[in-house]
């Protein structure tokens, strides 16, 4: 495997919520290496944005504890003082943001933007700086540079305004990426584009990247390895072959199977019981999915849930996946009933 | 650009005839007219002496051929002349805009001066104890009258420490020009100006502070703290120049504000400017001076929007009209 260059451990994420601080991640440890992408996907409300956001430094410092280690080629992020942390962000650390439409100061021209963290992190002439972005523009795919280098987000399509995001984070070529749901406000024929775009900028670049989405079809299609995030903890880590092949987590497998697919002939789509619990409300102790597939007996459940690796490099939490079966399918012979 | 002011300051011709129109027909409607407020309990005069008169100056006449021989001259410059200053009212004027504009620009400019600091250190650190204090300043100026603070004020400062006259707008014995001239301008000016000032900042205050707290929220600021701006630049670079686009917007209605302040302080202050003629003319039926004063600060408020237009539109590009 090539070299890290992110490296979670036991990251621990807590909101300060009327006085008591509540985790909303949980305890993650995750390694990033080169030029390889890393999907974490999860339900609306499972950690993965606030996981982004805590490596990023962008909680609010008053309401936020940040508790573990995100070290980037070494250097430990959680903790870092803002000017310390400011070095490091928009230079070795680039970020894509999930809404492109307000992602975008308004006032500021796209040039501006995109020169903006050379300021701050190249010593570059007005005019080096103006040549960075045309190229920066040219990379992601934007053809009339000379013009969208003088215009304002709201003249830009929300497509358009994703590739100059895209371009801002890639400004000074950093060495790890995250990119917070980048294509979940667009429509479907963009979304496919910025995620040629992606995949694109990936084999020329070789930084490392997590990719936060909910697209189970983004992740076959771009990640490298997975990391499947439940209620603040990694549920299941794997390859991402592995993972669409052999998902053994019962989480893993109810996101899997809600994916609706045009080969069956069910008429129903498979919908997983119940939602993801606030973080005030949600049960510390045991297994965190266990009250959503109530159907499998509590002994199944391991009572401090851990990452087992059962093969090399493919880990689940808890043991549950052992016994676990969709309510529909029959224990005996695992034939689906359609209902 | 150009354009657009351009075409912003055509806007304005509409505007200001729909605003002498509806100013000369309430004035019409105000009870009595230039005879009454002149000869009104003079026993030397009868009725039907003030109703010749009335028929003389054209009183009688519809309200369209009186608003129409108005516009007429008043397009021309020439306002008429005051029926109890018996003078042309643009010379009776004159003085007391410049009078009246140096305190409305003194009072605007101190409060800026003094609100805009304010309000970004009450939103930037929001519930800090440096907040909460000039919130509390900010409640203060919003609940307390004018007409009571700038009478303690004069009270004050005016009577018991004696530092500022407390009346007219210059020391009359000087000579016009001299430096001596323009300090003691300066020291008449201090008092009302102050007194306006100090209670104007709270509209600025308040919409600073609440639009830097909603705009540092804003994805885009994360955007800026992403890209590894110091937290100081994701201020001025960032927050500050969204958050002024209120400010600007609300400089129209500050001047209606300031008209209406300038009216009270020339009062209490007996500072010869344009609100004290106003109410002298109100009381004197002085109908000319009247529909001019008037007409003045309506123009001033149209003015304000403009400014407050082609300033928006030079921080925000979204508002240029192509």
């Amino acid at each position: 495997m090539a070299e890290s260059v992110l490296e979670i451990e036991n990251l621990r994420t807590s909101f300060n919520i009327k006085g008591n601080y509540y985790a909303a991640v949980d305890g993650v440890s995750l390694t990033v290496h080169k030029n390889e992408v890393v999907a974490i996907v999860g339900e609306s409300g499972c950690g993965k944005s606030a996981l982004a956001l805590s490596i990023m430094g962008l909680h609010n410092a008053k309401t936020t504890k940040l508790e573990g280690q995100a070290n980037l080629k070494g250097q430990n992020l959680i903790g870092l003082p803002v000017d310390k942390l400011n070095k490091i962000r928009g230079k070795d650390l680039g970020m894509i943001f999930q809404d492109p439409m307000t992602a975008l100061n308004p006032l500021a021209t796209i040039g501006r933007q995109i020169e903006e963290p050379m300021d701050y992190h190249m010593k570059l002439s007005k005019a080096a700086k103006r040549i960075r972005v045309m190229e920066l523009l040219e990379q992601v795919g934007i053809k009339d540079v000379n013009r969208i280098y003088k215009q304002y987000p709201h003249e830009l399509s929300g497509g358009m305004r994703q590739r100059v995001v895209i371009a801002i984070a890639l400004a000074c070529n950093p060495v790890m990426l995250i990119a917070d749901e980048p294509t979940t406000a667009l429509d479907v024929t963009i979304q496919a584009q910025i995620m040629d775009l992606m995949k694109e900028l990936q084999r020329i670049t070789d930084s490392g990247i997590i990719l936060i989405t909910h697209d189970l079809g983004v992740v076959a299609e771009m990640a490298d390895r997975v990391a499947v995030m439940y209620a603040g903890e990694f549920v299941e880590i794997a390859d991402v072959q592995s993972l669409f092949d052999n998902p053994l987590h019962p989480y893993t497998r109810s996101l899997l199977n809600s994916i609706p697919s045009n080969m069956s002939d069910k008429e129903k789509l498979h919908v997983i019981e119940g939602i993801v619990p606030s973080i005030q409300n949600l049960d510390r102790e045991g297994c965190r999915f266990a009250p959503r597939i109530p159907w499998i007996s509590a002994e199944a459940h391991e009572k401090n849930p851990k990452l087992h690796e059962v093969e090399p490099g493919h880990y689940v939490r808890c043991t549950c996946y052992k016994d676990f079966h969709f309510p529909e399918e029959r224990v005996e012979d695992e034939h689906y009933v359609t209902t | 650009m150009v354009k657009f002011i351009i075409r912003r300051v055509l806007i304005m011709i509409p505007q200001l005839f729909l605003l002498s129109l509806i100013i000369f027909v309430l004035a019409k409607q105000m009870p009595g007219d230039a005879v009454t407020g002149a000869f009104m309990g003079n026993p030397n005069v009868s009725d039907e002496q003030m109703e010749k008169i009335r028929e003389e100056y054209g009183l009688n006449d519809p309200w369209y051929v009186q608003y129409g021989h108005w516009i007429g001259k008043a397009v021309k410059g020439d306002l008429g002349s005051s029926y109890t200053h018996k003078q042309p009212v643009t010379s009776l004027l004159a003085g007391r805009v410049t009078t009246t504009v140096t305190l409305g620009l003194f009072i605007l400019i101190v409060s800026y001066i003094i609100a805009i600091p304010l309000g970004i250190i009450a939103g930037r650190w929001t519930d800090t104890w440096a907040d909460k204090l000039i919130v509390l300043y900010n409640y203060f100026s919003f609940a307390t009258p004018l007409f009571v603070f700038a009478l303690l004020m004069l009270y004050f400062f005016g009577f018991v420490l004696g530092w500022f006259p407390t009346g007219n707008s210059v020391d009359v014995r000087l000579d016009a020009g001299s430096w001596e001239y323009y300090v003691s301008k300066f020291k008449h000016l201090v008092l009302p100006g102050m007194s306006g000032a100090i209670l104007a900042t709270f509209g600025t205050i308040q919409y600073l502070r609440n639009d830097i707290i909603d705009t540092k929220l804003k994805d885009f600021v994360k955007t800026a703290r992403a890209k590894g701006v110091p937290e100081g630049k994701v201020y001025t670079r960032h927050i500050l120049r969204n958050s002024l686009l209120p400010i600007a917007a609300f400089l129209g209605y500050e001047i209606t504000g300031l008209i209406a302040g300038s009216i009270f302080l020339e009062m209490i202050f007996s500072y010869p400017g344009l609100g004290q003629l106003f109410i002298q003319s109100i009381t004197g039926r002085d109908f000319t001076v009247t529909t001019a004063i008037v007409m003045i600060s309506g123009a001033a408020v149209i003015v304000g929007t403009m400014l407050s237009d082609i300033i928006l539109s030079i921080i925000d590009p979204r508002i240029r009209i192509e």
